[in-house]
């Protein structure tokens, strides 16, 4: 049973986690576990999944995005991704995931501006 | 019976004559090209083709021992096919060769039977060899024409930073499977570098627009959406919005404008900016 | 150039071993950044459908090269229960699993070459090629 676990980060009323391994389902599910918990017991308004450390996205970790994005959701709070490689972004169009419902910024700068209201949405 | 006298031996023996002849030929072969090689390299080139052919035809048949040759011609092909040689010329490198051989054959052989024995060996010898420059040759051109295709694409599809977060990316040309790939790669890439929140893909210069067109740019919508840049088509001539609406294609939620100007615009008041004329 | 190899998938954490190792492969093979990303994308894909729907199998990772084109040939076996029709499993959106049915499609679309055998009771193979 692997005790390793991705790191979330509370910055305000917003949640930071940076995915920097490359995470085997397990892991993803339990990320998934932990963000919820966390968005609930701080009552944090946003969530920040930095993925520019990914070189590939599935579909397991496209349901996994997905999956946090309507989670937070119906927590009241919102989930921007940002930082996805040109490279991936390419294949999961290929892939046929376009990941709808999912906001999406192209650094971490950007990210935050959307998440506390400064910019309209992409 | 006198030992046999071996090719390797034959040409060792009657090494300056050869290359003497050899190099004559070659020159007047050469006609047009006589000034692309310098005299000193080609005789250099020569006699290094000499020696270690020499090399090769004393080890047999082993592949092994033909390897340094094989290299060395591979690569004079390579450098011939640089510098504009057709295959030919390249090919009568080797072929110019024979003339000079087979005077030292005829020399060094007193049995006429031995004499068409080795003719025949080293006339299969450097037939393959010859032909092993065509090929090489063939190689190089071929790896040359497909740089300088992928090049030309990368040169066609600039992407232009018209404000600071505002990329335009005029497309001129057809937009085939291939051609979308080198351009999804650059916009993309050019989202990052600059960081910028909208893409204008202007199609003023796109001829036709049918559904696979169509597919390319909405792909492309969709991955520059994916890393956070929200595109905007511009360029969309009458004909094509009536083509997009008898084809059937969705463009969803893509905003779409007659003119770079128009999609310019939106792009600015979708950042919150405003142009405004000063008072004199 | 690698020789072929076979990986075992009886967990999750092999499917993260095939993901690494067909990138070792592809980027040894010298392919361009978005055909390394499709061609892991899709073992990933394939292997995990291998160890969740098949119950664990193997991959076979195979180099190629002919003549000017490098390439990667990988066979993902199972001995699970096989597809019954295989027409249905290929479209998109179909699932079993309660993913969302993209793998068998998907992994095709970023691939060269696809073919897949199956039937119940079989087990099921699927070799993809991808060429740099």
């Amino acid at each position: 049973m692997s005790v390793e676990r991705i790191p979330i980060l509370k910055m305000g009323s917003i949640l930071l986690v940076s995915i920097q391994v490359d995470m085997h389902d397990q892991l993803a599910l339990q990320l998934q576990d932990d963000l919820t918990a966390r968005i609930a017991s701080t009552g944090a308004r946003g969530v920040l999944l930095d993925i520019s450390s990914l070189e590939i996205v599935d579909s397991f970790i496209g349901r996994m995005l997905s999956n946090i994005a309507g989670m937070s959701r119906v927590l009241d709070a919102e989930t921007v991704v940002v930082g996805m490689r040109p490279a991936v972004a390419i294949t999961l169009v290929e892939l046929g995931l376009s990941l709808p419902g999912i906001r999406t910024a192209v650094n971490v700068e950007k990210g935050i501006e959307l998440l506390t209201g400064r910019l309209p949405s992409a | 019976m006198p030992p046999e006298v071996t090719l390797p031996q034959i040409i060792s023996a009657n090494e300056r004559a050869i290359l003497d002849d050899w190099l004559r030929l070659q020159q007047e072969a050469a006609g047009g090209r006589r000034g692309l090689i310098k005299d000193e390299t080609l005789k250099s080139q020569s006699a290094e083709f000499l020696s270690l052919l020499a090399g090769a035809m004393t080890g047999g048949d082993r592949s092994a021992a033909w390897a340094p040759l094989n290299e060395f011609l591979t690569e004079l092909s390579r450098a011939r096919a640089v510098l504009g040689f057709s295959s030919s010329e390249t090919a009568t490198f080797i072929f110019s060769l024979k003339q000079p051989l087979f005077q030292a054959l005829r020399k060094s052989h007193t049995d006429p039977a031995k004499l068409a024995d080795d003719i025949w060996a080293t006339t299969q010898v450097l037939d393959r060899l010859g032909l092993q420059t065509t090929e090489s040759f063939i190689t190089t051109r071929e790896q040359m024409i497909n740089r300088q295709q992928q090049e030309m694409m990368e040169l066609s599809t600039p992407v232009v930073q018209l404000w600071a977060g505002i990329l335009a990316l005029p497309l001129i040309g057809t937009l085939d499977s291939a051609r979308t790939q080198v351009v999804m790669e650059n916009l993309l890439q050019r989202i990052v570098d600059t960081g910028s929140a909208i893409a204008i893909l202007d199609i003023t210069g796109v001829p036709t627009v049918d559904t696979l067109v169509a597919q390319h740019l909405l792909k492309t919508v969709a991955a520059a959406r994916l890393m956070g840049a929200d595109c905007i088509i511009s360029g969309i001539r009458p004909q094509i919005a009536q083509t997009i609406v008898h084809l059937g294609v969705e463009l969803g939620s893509v905003t779409t404008k007659a003119t770079l100007a128009d999609a310019f615009a939106v792009a600015l008041s979708r950042l919150n900016l405003s142009i405004e004329q000063r008072a004199r | 150039m690698s020789p072929p190899e076979v990986v075992e998938i009886r967990g999750p954490q092999d499917v993260v071993a095939v993901r690494q190792l067909v990138r070792a492969r592809a980027l040894e093979l010298k392919f361009s950044l978005v055909n390394q990303t499709k061609v892991v994308t899709a073992a990933s894909e394939l292997a995990r459908n291998a160890l969740v729907h098949g119950g664990g199998g193997q991959a076979l990772l195979e180099s190629l090269e002919t003549g000017t084109r490098r390439g990667l040939r990988l066979t993902f076996t199972d001995q699970g229960p096989g597809i019954a029709d295989i027409a249905r499993a290929m479209t998109d959106g179909f699932t079993t699993g309660g993913g969302l049915g993209l793998g068998l499609s998907g992994a095709k679309r970023l691939c060269d070459e696809f073919s897949i055998t199956s039937s119940p009771g079989e087990g099921t193979a699927t070799v993809i090629t991808k060429w740099g």
